[in-house]
């Protein structure tokens, strides 16, 4: 059976680094029974409570994960976005980003600084046309193999080659073709730009840049499939800090630390246990009961009861360059009309929708004072507040007076949000004579329906950014033809000024009235009407420390220690 | 009826299977295409632009005339080929392979539970109809049929796990801490106690109970019904009339005379439930993350995973089939009037 395959494939990369632990499945058995003994001591005998359960180095860390991991490569066509956090805790790319600490006293990524990881250092040439970049002398692969300048090009020639998302994700950086990558030497790696762009660095933290073993990718590589997407997809083959102990496919994954992990401190925890947990009361049992660590990802519902209960820690970032919008589609011949969006706009109950929907998780993004914005950022509250005479008063100077009917749609793979959400724009609607019926698209449609064929008149969206810049949100959002920009929106000031910015460079003098400017004809044209910014919530126990978001909304398990107490 | 008669005829049954498979896999076909969806805009990911979509759409296929795709599909099932679920990035075989001994232990084991109470309590209900034994049978079927699985689950959960503590965490099979035992019949539990592994087979033990206790409240309805309203009417035959007359034990008359008689609906019911219980246990299995059948099959559904969802009706398909041969071969083992015409 496969599954035994992949098991024998941990044991042989493990081999070279564990000798101390030559037997992990006996070494887990004997510490378990300790633990489950310790756990049913507690819950009989309160007094027990107290005392320590075991060793914190020993304990695994217990994630429950409501998605499912489908592959252990991120380059492969088909890969969901849970399975990105292999790429972030098992591989290892040439730079990341620093963190900040937020107004909460929470943990964030810094998309401002970038830190080393595999490249200690580098340097942009004079003409800005290329970067070159001095890896670490120190740092190997799990089987033992140093990793090298080749290394990366291997590794980022298939990024660009592959097709599909990580190609994509590529070019968003102006990383087009194998052509820009050059190993100087061993250690020595240069990317020739086509042009300079701000992006292209962060670019480089996502996860998508990740640094393969091209010696040991190629063994299996074939010519049918010459980047080994077959083999990837099963066996990782990083340097990164945590290898991939066990992969059940469905149920759960077993992350184990690289002892020999060079780019950065070495994590505190040995062992991460991803269970994957479909139903959201089973996992809010299991976090409430204390059999998991941490709950990733919980409903904004949960959050709030589980904060109000007050026994565990619940933190909720804010998503940078996200937002929940209510899109028109100028195809439909009201919208075409800017009054007609600019009443709905005033009409949605931002309020409402914020209380029943958000559970006040994530920011307002409604009520600005000013319909001209002051402040270059993104997102930021719109000037429209729920007013209902204004909107009728709107849609009274319009040719639809006596108001319209249009489907209201969402998909239903994010109902918890999007249901509540469309039942109370419908209510508002309905009082300035609007009349919505609710169209619930299945997950596998919503796509091709709203973002691809875009024929959706009216519809919720909920398009996010991992570049965190204004503009780079405006080029996906704003521009017709492209794909988030599912209300066919075009405006020919916005197309230039996104052209101008996109590659620009945040100090430039002339970035910020630009940006300025376009965010002042968005928030009049209304295509999109923002609702709140969203957040993702994330439930731990006491013990946990460590915590950070990340913008790519997967959990970075490396920063994360359990503390030896359980309370 | 000697025993090389009966093989020759479960072979000619397998045989009438196979024009009846052969529907099953073209209905499936069809069917699976005309979801709503495109799978490869799906699959070809959030930041995808036409041309990959394209490449992914050549990459799975689906750019050929749909005849094209069905014979090529027909192909690759002769050499034992299922194809490859994009959505959970595994061949189907390997899936169905790993995920059906899972539904097969929960619903086997709750099938066995449901019946250790169902056919008592069907016994009790029509020897003493309109006693308390009989209303309580009426209260428990009622209540496990209307009842919806997702909900006894919770409950049962909150009770006994939440509040009480006395069951393992809801987290599939097996706790983390444990490894699965080598794979002999599927079932974790066998396969640990063949291993010489008691406290693994306990621990995957704990683990199926509240699942199957859930399931078992589902499936236990139908069997005590069907088990009650089978026996009263066998036991106003004119036979049972006749050798209750002639003085036997009624301990006698009715296992003897009345039960084994009253079985063969019973056994039928008992396979339809099963069938069902396989596929539709997909509540059960979100609510305590059982990796099983029924959720893989849906959530291959609602991403359009083609190559996913005809293998599991495929699967279903077979298992059906075997089941209702299983079922045949055991009424000629209970009632000697069964005979099977060749």
């Amino acid at each position: 059976m496969p599954k035994h395959g992949a098991w024998l494939a941990c044991i042989v990369q493990s081999r070279g680094t564990s000798t101390k632990n030559e037997n992990p499945t006996m070494d887990r058995r004997t510490f378990v029974k300790g633990a489950s003994l310790a756990t049913l001591g507690a819950g009989l005998l309160p007094l027990l409570k107290s005392l320590p359960v075991q060793a914190a180095s020993n304990r695994p860390l217990v994630v429950a994960l409501g998605a499912s991991i489908n592959s252990l490569d991120i380059h492969r066509s088909g890969t969901n976005r849970t399975s990105y956090q292999i790429a972030v805790n098992c591989y290892d790319r040439l730079v990341s980003f620093g963190t900040k600490t937020l107004a909460d006293g929470s943990v964030s990524y810094d998309y401002n600084t970038l830190v080393p990881e595999l490249a200690t250092e580098w340097e942009t040439a004079e003409d800005g046309l290329s970067i070159t970049f001095h890896l670490r002398q120190d740092a190997t692969f799990w089987d033992g193999k140093p990793v090298t300048a080749h290394d990366v090009k291997w590794s980022f020639d298939r990024a660009v080659s592959v097709g599909g998302f990580p190609t994509m994700q590529m070019k968003a950086g102006s990383l087009e073709k194998p052509e820009q990558f050059e190993a100087l030497d061993d250690h020595t790696f240069r990317i020739h730009l086509l042009h300079p762009s701000k992006l292209t660095r962060p670019d480089l933290a996502t996860p998508v840049p990740i640094v393969i073993n091209s010696v040991a990718a190629k063994a299996e590589a074939t010519e049918a499939d010459p980047w080994a997407t077959e083999f990837l997809h099963r066996t990782a083959l990083g340097s990164g800090a945590f290898k991939v102990q066990r992969w059940d496919v469905g149920q759960q994954l077993v992350y184990e630390r690289n002892d020999d992990w060079k780019c950065g401190p070495l994590p505190a925890l040995q062992r991460v246990v991803i269970r994957e947990l479909p139903s959201t009361s089973t996992r809010r049992a299991l976090i409430e009961r204390g059999d998991v660590n941490i709950s990733f990802d919980i409903p904004n519902k949960d959050a709030r009861e589980l904060e109000a209960g007050g026994k565990l820690k619940v933190v909720s970032t804010p998503i940078e360059n996200c937002l929940f919008v209510l899109a028109t589609n100028l195809d439909f011949e009201p919208f075409k009309d800017k009054r007609v969006r600019q009443a709905i706009a005033y009409a949605v109950p931002y309020a409402d929708i914020f209380r029943n929907a958000a559970y006040e998780r994530g920011l307002p993004m409604w009520g600005a004072q000013s319909a001209k914005p002051t402040e270059a950022v993104w997102p930021q509250p719109f000037p429209y507040a729920t007013d209902l005479d204004k909107a009728k008063a709107l849609l009274a100077e319009t040719d639809y007076k006596d108001g319209f009917e249009v489907p209201l749609s969402f998909d239903l793979g994010q109902a918890d949000w999007a249901e509540p959400t469309a039942l109370l724009i419908q209510q508002n609607l309905q009082r300035i004579g609007i009349r919505t019926t609710l169209n619930k698209v299945p997950g596998a449609n919503w796509r091709t329906v709203a973002l691809v064929e875009k024929k959706l008149p009216l519809h919720l969206e909920n398009f996010g950014g991992w570049l965190n810049t204004p503009d780079y949100y405006f080029y996906w959002a704003y521009l017709k033809g492209n794909l988030f920009n599912s209300s066919n929106y075009e405006n020919a000031e916005i197309r230039q000024l996104v052209e101008e910015t996109l590659y620009m460079e945040q100090d430039d003098p002339q970035y910020r009235p630009k940006i300025l400017r376009m965010i002042e004809i968005a928030m009049d044209d209304v295509p999109r009407i923002p609702l709140w910014q969203p957040s993702v919530n994330v439930a731990m126990r006491p013990e946990v420390q460590g915590y950070q978001y990340w913008f790519h909304r997967q959990l970075d398990i490396r920063p994360l220690t359990l503390e030896g107490r359980q309370g | 009826m000697r025993v090389s008669n009966k093989l020759k005829l479960v072979l000619l049954r397998l045989l009438q299977a196979v024009p009846a498979l052969f529907g099953i896999v073209l209905v499936s076909f069809l069917l699976t295409r005309a979801l709503p969806g495109d799978p490869a805009v799906y699959f070809a990911g959030p930041m995808a632009d036409e041309q990959s979509i394209a490449e992914i759409r050549q990459q799975m296929g689906l750019d050929r005339p749909l005849p094209l795709q069905f014979f090529s599909y027909i192909g690759d099932l002769l050499q034992g080929e299922l194809g490859q679920s994009i959505s959970t990035g595994q061949p189907v075989l390997t899936e169905l392979a790993s995920r059906l001994p899972a539904s097969l232990e929960l619903t086997l084991f709750a099938l066995l539970l449901s019946l250790l109470v169902a056919l008592p309590l069907g016994i009790l209900a029509a020897t003493r109809p309109n006693s308390w034994v009989d209303h309580l049978c009426r209260v428990v079927v009622t209540a496990g049929v209307s009842l919806p699985t997702f909900f006894t689950g919770l409950l049962l959960l909150y009770i006994f796990y939440f509040l009480l503590g006395w069951a393992p965490s809801p987290m599939g099979r097996l706790d983390f801490a444990y490894l699965p035992p080598e794979t002999v019949t599927g079932s974790f539990v066998i396969d640990a106690l063949l291993a010489g592994d008691p406290e693994t087979a306990r621990a995957a033990f704990a683990q199926l109970l509240l699942p199957a206790i859930t399931l078992g409240l589902f499936t236990l309805a139908p069997i005590a019904r069907m088990t009650r309203a089978a026996l009263i009417q066998v036991l106003e035959g004119e036979f049972i009339r006749t050798a209750r007359a002639a003085g036997l034990a009624r301990r006698k008359v009715l296992y003897r005379y009345g039960l084994r008689n009253a079985i063969l609906p019973v056994i039928t019911t008992l396979g339809m439930v099963f069938s069902f219980a396989l596929g539709a246990n997909v509540l059960v299995e979100k609510v305590f993350a059982w990796p099983g059948i029924g959720s893989f099959a849906v959530e291959a559904l609602v991403v359009s995973d083609y190559a996913a969802v005809q293998g599991f009706v495929l699967c279903m398909a077979v298992l059906f089939v075997l089941l209702n041969l299983l079922i045949d071969v055991i009424y000629t083992l209970v009632d000697p009037r069964v005979r099977m015409e060749s």
